[in-house]
């Protein structure tokens, strides 16, 4: 290996509205080797890999490539310069074949080109990197592995010395994995330089030559993969434990009796794959319970499983007893489920509908005779509770999108609170807000389970389950595969296991 | 490589925008309309006169331009019941056609009954033909998530062959035995023709009270019923209708039905107050189906509105057959009609955003 510097960034610094994605980054890659970036979700790895290719422009710092300064207006810059990433969303045009897909957005190429000689540069570079894929096939027959190959052919077609891979595991089967990694290998073996950003402990491990790790927008430091350990590395993936207040619980969880028992629960995911294995967890009247884990792991399906809103493929729900149907939330609904979910403007409220239709969202039949709506009754809820949640609007009628993001989740909450449930589902119920707002929800929270009802709290911020929490779940791979009382809790081994590590 | 013109999405609709803009935007097709009139050589104040004075003005006029409205504010208000819920049912043609054929069905084999129950039959025989055949784009889409758009007009080809088979290529029930040479409907029994009522002189064909009658049904249906609610949530996010436990799937193919019995209905009215017989060659000529969207564009899918709107293109267009003649340009009703829609939809999208204009070199934020 060469010490050759390939690329340095200092200093980067990138702010969105009320959140700081880049805080002072630096990030440091020589020739011919496999870097990998490592960080939780949202500790801003996909920001920084936009900076360098041109798709963002950074407040502050500096990108220098093999030791000069460049700025980059736009994602051509950048492949001017040799640098290509494949997005976590891929970017190909469905209908179209895999040539023209590679050839598309070229500079000077038109779909009318020599489409023979195209197939066959296309072809020439998949045998040399291992890339199976026909030329000729068109986008929508692949398969989510082998649209991810083109993306990377389009990035080798163009000449990229500099490949950046967004979590690229992340769609991929362990053999696709496997046969990605041996790619990356022949890459880096003829010079090039990879990019590869994970926030999985074993592959980071498996992959790369050095290291380095992003958390809350910082860089905790580079090391060398040979000197390090999935264990080092999970404790600077989440951080030293810090000093963190539990909440404080007025009536213990009455662990004799169970309100929610989920047995042996399986479900597939949007496209079709297996996200849950056999998930079973119980949770008691006045227990948090906390699912920890990286996004995408099958947190959201088992929240949306729970809550009727996707089917199982087999296994029982079951609340107080009563089973619940699968895939009817209205049967969720009527056994005491209430549901927070992740996406809060579109999926649990309807953003463009009023604060008293959103209040009334789940109830509106209650609130009707002979199948009209009573509008006085429906207003009527909504005053009391503007008032009893502290609901900062300018009026009932006003649509739920206006509002500020905690006053957002307030009138989300408010309504599944206020329907007495026996169990609270609540996926990420601070993402996103300011302080105030998160110290709020965190007290309806806990005064819910004060109250008696059983709350699965589904959360990526460790911090948040620690300190919210009686008992803490792992998920990894649509598997539970740790269980640990919240008292005993090891920050670091949580880290772990959150990688897909078991000891 | 940006364009300096940015659409940006309003975070408050202003209420006087539902009306400035739907008016702005037919003056604007009006002011088109008249350039075009410019260039090819006519006087465009002339014209717009004389349209006027045929579509509207006295009682001869305004009795033409409520037999238009009738068949329009059905159609019209087929597209804007659909497009309540973000369907485009382009199909309103084609389930006016068959909503024709179930009506005459009945106005031919009921000879005995009296007028009023005849009426009401043949309103549920055009609603049953409508919606069924509607149902079937409602359930291609719910199930198998085909796009509407697509199936609707393709039923609109296959509703117009079957018309042309029942009266030119076979020896249907519909197709008077007759007349051999020149093959045409049937006519309906005497108790199956409409009441039209003369009020102060103004010719008003109860279909098109019936037709203010459904405006009113839909309007307190979306306004103020449950299905209403229902139908708000799933136009506004379908996951969140998901979360609440609406049923996606029933709700689509309920509302493509009610959009295709509101088309029937309009057949029904179009064969019983006015045709009195499956006239195959004529429906097809009128294209109520299509300017039924235009009605529904224009009235911004408000109920109430689109029954308004439909006498207004109602006179236009009945000017528009009046006027034809060596100094009218036949095509002008129609390519107004056309502007009236370009102009409405984009009208649609000033009152959704706004426009800005950015300096060239601006910061790119993907
Ligand atoms: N376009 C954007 N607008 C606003 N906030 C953003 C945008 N992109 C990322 N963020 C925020 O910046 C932070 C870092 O995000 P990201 O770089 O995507 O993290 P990662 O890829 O490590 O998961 C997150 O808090 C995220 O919500
Ligand atoms: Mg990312």
């Amino acid at each position: 290996m060469t010490s050759e510097i390939a690329v340095k960034m200092t200093g980067i610094v990138k702010k969105f509205p009320g959140v700081v994605a880049n805080d002072h980054v630096n990030l440091e890659i020589m020739a011919g080797e496999v870097h990998a970036l490592l960080g939780e979700n949202g500790a801003g790895k996909s920001t920084l890999s936009n900076i360098l290719t041109g798709l963002y422009r950074q407040d502050a710092g500096r990108v220098e490539i093999s030791g000069k300064k460049v700025e980059f207006n736009s994602p051509r810059d950048a492949l001017n310069a040799g640098i290509g990433m494949v997005h976590q969303h891929f970017r190909l045009v469905s209908t179209f074949t895999v040539a023209e897909n590679v050839v598309l957005g070229e500079p000077d190429s038109s779909l009318f080109m020599d489409q023979k000689a195209v197939a066959a540069r296309v072809q020439e570079l998949s045998d040399r990197y291992g890339l199976a894929v026909d030329p000729s096939a068109r986008i929508w027959q692949l398969s989510v592995g082998e649209q991810q190959r083109v993306e990377i052919l389009k990035v080798l077609y163009r000449g990229a010395r500099i490949l950046i891979l967004d979590e690229p595991t992340a769609v991929l089967t362990p053999i696709e994995t496997t046969e990605l990694f041996k790619t990356l290998r022949v890459m880096v073996s003829e010079g090039r330089v990879v990019i590869f950003i994970s926030h999985k402990l074993d592959e980071v491990m498996a992959v790369s030559d050095r290291v380095t790790v992003l958390r809350g927008g910082r860089t905790v430091g580079t090391v060398n993969t040979h000197e390090t350990s999935t264990t080092d590395l999970a404790s600077l993936m989440v951080g030293r434990s810090v000093e963190f207040n539990r909440a404080v619980r007025q009536v213990p969880a009455d662990r004799e009796r169970i309100v929610l028992d989920v047995r042996d629960l399986c479900a597939h995911d949007d496209r079709g794959r297996v996200a849950l294995e056999s998930v079973s967890l119980s949770v008691s009247p006045g227990e948090i319970v906390g699912i920890a884990g990286v996004a995408g792991n099958g947190q959201r399906e088992l929240a949306e499983v729970i809550s009727g809103m996707r089917p199982i493929t087999s296994g029982s729900i079951t609340v107080d007893g009563e089973s619940v149907q699968s895939g009817r939330a209205r049967s969720a609904i009527a056994k005491g489920i209430a549901h927070v979910p992740e996406d809060r403007l579109h999926t649990g409220l309807a953003a463009g509908h009023s604060v008293e239709d959103n209040f009334a969202l789940k109830n509106y039949r209650s609130m009707s005779r002979f199948r009209i709506l009573q509008r006085q009754k429906i207003r009527d809820q909504s005053t009391h509770l503007i008032e009893r949640y502290d609901i900062k609007t300018p009026g009932s009628e006003t649509p739920v999108r206006l509002l500020s993001g905690g006053n957002v989740q307030k009138v989300l909450l408010a309504r599944e609170f206020s329907a007495s449930p026996k169990v609270l589902i609540a996926a990420s119920p601070t993402r996103g807000l300011d302080v105030g707002a998160i110290e709020t929800v965190r007290e309806r929270l806990v005064q819910a389970a004060d109250s008696g009802v059983g709350v699965l709290l589904i959360s990526e911020d460790l911090d948040e389950i620690l300190s919210l929490a009686d008992r803490i779940l792992v998920m990894y791979e649509g598997r539970i595969v740790a269980e640990v009382e919240a008292a005993q809790a090891d920050r670091a081994r949580i880290g772990l296991t959150m990688g897909g590590i078991t000891t | 490589m940006r364009s300096p013109v940015r659409l940006e999405r309003r975070l408050e609709q202003p209420k006087w925008l539902n009306w400035v803009v739907p008016l702005a935007s037919l003056v604007a097709a009006l002011i088109l309309g008249a350039i075009v009139l410019w260039i090819t050589g006519k006087n465009p104040f002339d014209v717009y006169q004389r349209i006027f004075e045929r579509g509207f003005a006295g009682k001869r006029a305004f009795s033409g331009a409520l037999e238009m409205a009738t068949p329009l504010a059905f159609t019209g208000l087929c597209a804007a019941v659909a497009f309540r819920m973000g369907l485009v049912n382009i199909g309103g043609e084609g389930q006016f056609y068959m909503g024709a054929v179930g009506a005459s069905y009945v106005g031919i084999s009921l000879g005995g009954s009296p007028t009023g129950i005849t009426i009401i039959l043949m309103c549920l025989g055009g609603m049953v033909f409508g919606s069924v055949y509607a149902a079937i784009v409602g359930v291609l889409r719910a199930r198998f998530n085909t796009n509407e758009i697509i199936t609707s007009l393709m039923m609109n080809y296959l509703a117009a062959i079957f018309l042309n088979y029942l009266i030119f290529n076979s020896k249907s029930f519909w197709r008077d035995p007759d007349s051999p040479q020149f093959p045409k409907g049937k006519t309906l029994s005497a108790r199956a023709d409409w009441n039209t009522y003369s009020i102060f002189g103004v010719n008003l064909p109860i279909g098109f009270l019936i037709a203010i009658l459904a405006g009113s049904a839909v309007w307190v249906l979306y306004k103020r019923t449950r299905f209403g609610f229902e139908v708000g949530v799933l136009a506004d996010s379908p996951k969140a209708a998901r979360y609440a436990g609406i049923r996606t799937t029933s709700t689509i193919v309920i509302v493509m039905a009610l959009s295709g019995a509101l088309a029937g209905l309009g057949g029904a009215a179009d064969v019983g107050n006015f045709r009195g017989l499956l006239d195959a060659k004529g429906i097809q000529m009128a294209g109520y189906g299509y300017t039924g969207i235009v009605v529904a564009a224009l009235a911004r899918r408000n109920p109430l509105v689109t029954v308004v709107v439909a006498i207004f293109i109602g006179g236009l267009t009945k000017a528009g057959y009046a006027l034809q003649g060596p100094n009218f340009p036949s095509g002008l009703v129609g390519t107004l009609q056309g502007l009236i829609l370009f102009t409405a939809v984009a009208g649609e999208i000033l009152i959704k955003y706004r426009i800005r204009m950015t300096p060239r070199r601006s910061e790119v934020v993907a």
